[in-house]
């Protein structure tokens, strides 16, 4: 056990540990406070993973900005008092019975997963890569080169979202 | 390398937030649950970056500015039917049953 893969075990049980809490809280502000703990472990795991750059944008973005329109809305809609509790009962049961065997066939195949031998690159060739061209400009050569009508595409979709959340949300036009 | 354990951790993640979609009744704790669907698939894709290439990465970031548009579309389409309903319980909202 190196020290990154015992850090790596202790982020993604923090990270399944506040999952398990946010989906469980009655109350949608607990739920989202557990979410922005998952979320902020995911970015560890992220860095774990070679892929620092991902890791700052997941906090910027995510446990930032995504995390703040929601605690806004929340509060908006004024829903910080705890409903009833919606997760008993037997078709709580059988849907968690389901998706744990689910789970178990999954982590069977898991176990063993490795990307086909014609695609797979050379150990640490990433890290490489990331040496050679910086951790931002490893991701940013294939955006604006290779991925480039995309990552335009996308500035079209977030004007659509955009325009279609004021339309949304006004009262009236 | 920690390809299998990232992907067994993603997989767990994931499947907490269909169990979380699947059973609440709150329409915003529901879409967190979306949210923490998507950032298991980004876990995935991170993990095999490592072996397959930067595309991974790339992934990813169209995956956020997906889910960020698709937040606010959706938080918006809530504000929408709490302003019709007051409420956001979807067993309140049942206008399409018989």
């Amino acid at each position: 056990m190196t020290p990154v893969t015992v850090a790596f075990w202790g982020v993604s049980a923090v990270a399944v540990a506040t999952a398990v809490m946010c989906i469980t809280r009655r109350n949608p502000v607990a739920s989202a406070l557990y979410l922005i703990g998952t979320l902020f472990s995911v970015a560890v795991l992220f860095v774990l993973l070679d892929a620092q750059f991902i890791g700052v944008l997941q906090v910027l973005v995510y446990a930032g900005a995504i995390m703040v329109v929601f605690l806004f809305v929340i509060m908006l809609l004024n829903l910080g008092r705890g409903g009833p509790g919606d997760m008993k009962g037997p078709v709580g049961i059988a849907t968690a019975v389901l998706l744990a065997s689910g789970l178990l066939l999954q982590f069977r195949v898991l176990r063993q997963a490795a990307p086909p031998e014609a695609i797979r690159l050379p150990e640490g060739a990433l890290v490489a890569l990331q040496r050679e061209r910086g951790v931002v400009g490893a991701v940013a050569g294939p955006l604006f080169g290779e991925y480039v009508i995309p990552f335009e595409i996308t500035s079209m979709l977030l004007l659509a979202a955009l325009v279609g959340a004021v339309v949304l949300a006004k009262r009236r036009l | 390398m920690l390809l299998g354990p990232a992907l067994v951790v993603s997989a767990v993640l994931f499947t907490l937030g269909v169990a979380g979609v699947l059973l609440r009744r709150n329409a915003i704790v529901i879409f967190m649950c979306v949210e923490l669907m998507l950032n298991a698939v980004n876990l995935t894709f991170v993990a095999l970056a490592q072996r397959i290439g930067v595309a991974g990465h790339v992934f990813v970031f169209f995956v956020m500015a997906v889910a960020a548009a698709e937040a606010a579309v959706g938080l918006a389409i809530i504000l929408a039917v709490f302003r019709h309903r007051e409420s956001v319980d979807l067993r309140d909202i049942d206008l399409l049953k018989g």
